[in-house]
């Protein structure tokens, strides 16, 4: 199967990577990072080999271009691996009243980056585990964490 | 774990914001794109009173109009395949050939000036297709005779071919092109949509 058109692309898979940019970035600079990650796979998009995977495809990009905002707004350059695991916000809170999206962005790094790969860009934890620098069993215990740590969270804000 | 499923409801759910976000982004992407070089194909959906025409132009000129029976997402997926998967809907590079369209829709222009993009139509077709811009607005010419206009009265099933593949109908207008009869012949869009724009132009003919 030869790539869809670039407008399908976009439809499928926009506002995913816009919640995935949210919840990493903060809302303030969400918008501006899914432009560069939809430029930057625009560029890139012809050479996109036949039945690729076009979602692990674009979360790599994201993940990359995400990385990349992280370090612009923090100090300095510090590799993903050594990024703090200690809850921590990007940027600015969720853009919606929404203590969910409050609660994911608050999750350490390794669980968050898991929670929004599987759960949200739909990604094996195969793929989420290179993404993440990790194993795949490592990508799921982090999924797993990130679960509980929301359900005490949002269950805690709720009742 | 129902309360694992109203967590993943939950983060995937859009909302109305995220549609306007869409849309904001969407045009932002489409101008950068446009600026940078990358939109290989631009495409609108244009409504006519033959049905909507999905009209396709890449930085060379018009590349294809099609009609609602040949099934916009299929040719969508064609130019993805055989010009360039850069495709995206970008309405402003087609202005020029939607306001066409529509003062021909309502008779007033007779002929399009339109940079044209003739890729996918090869050799001999392309050949038919050069021929047809010769049909005044309101004639019509048979099969056979664009044959003989071409120097050879055998390759008249070619010259069918050619018309049922014109990858920009109406503006290379195929449609003028009948059988021998004074029937209307089959067309690329529906013989219904044939029979219109024949009409149209018996109509506003000068």
């Amino acid at each position: 199967m030869s790539p869809p058109p670039f407008e399908v692309v976009v439809a499928d898979h926009g506002p995913t990577v816009l919640r995935i940019c949210r919840a990493i970035v903060g809302a303030h600079d969400a918008e501006d990072v899914w432009s560069e990650i939809f430029l930057a796979a625009l560029a890139a998009y012809p050479r996109l080999e036949p039945d690729s995977n076009v979602r692990g495809w674009l979360a790599t990009i994201s993940h990359r271009k995400a990385i990349d905002q992280i370090r612009k707004s923090n100090r300095g350059p510090l590799p993903v691996k050594r990024l703090p695991e200690a809850p921590g916000r990007w940027g600015e809170p969720a853009p919606r009243d929404d203590d969910l999206w409050d609660a994911v962005a608050s999750l350490p790094t390794k669980q968050r980056g898991a929670v929004l790969y599987h759960y949200v860009a739909g990604l094996p934890y195969a793929e989420v585990g290179q993404l993440l620098d990790s194993s795949e069993a490592a990508a799921r215990q982090a999924a797993a964490d990130g679960m509980r740590a929301l359900r005490s969270t949002v269950t805690r804000e709720t009742s | 774990m129902t309360f694992e499923r109203d967590i993943l409801t939950r983060m995937n759910q859009h909302d109305d914001e995220s549609v306007e976000s869409m849309a904001r982004l969407h045009a932002r992407l489409v101008e950068a794109a446009s600026s940078e070089d990358l939109l290989d194909v631009a495409y609108r959906i244009l409504d006519t009173p033959v049905g909507s025409l999905l009209l396709a132009a890449t930085t060379v000129g018009v590349v294809r109009i099609a009609f609602d029976a040949q099934g916009h997402d299929a040719v969508l997926d064609d130019l993805a395949r055989r010009v360039r998967p850069r495709v995206l809907r970008a309405p402003s590079r087609l202005d020029p050939a939607a306001r066409q369209l529509d003062e021909y829709f309502s008779g007033r222009r007779h002929s399009f000036e339109l940079p044209l993009d003739l890729q996918l139509a090869h050799g001999f077709r392309r050949l038919v297709l050069g021929r047809l811009a010769d049909l005044d607005y309101g004639s019509t010419a048979s099969y056979a005779a664009v044959a003989v206009a071409l120097g050879n009265p055998k390759v008249v099933r070619a010259v069918g071919t050619a018309c049922a593949t014109n990858p920009v109908p109406v503006v290379v207008p195929c449609h003028r092109v009948v059988r021998s009869d004074g029937s209307a012949g089959g067309y690329v869009g529906g013989v219904e949509a044939k029979r219109a724009l024949l009409a149209l132009e018996t109509a506003n003919r000068p």
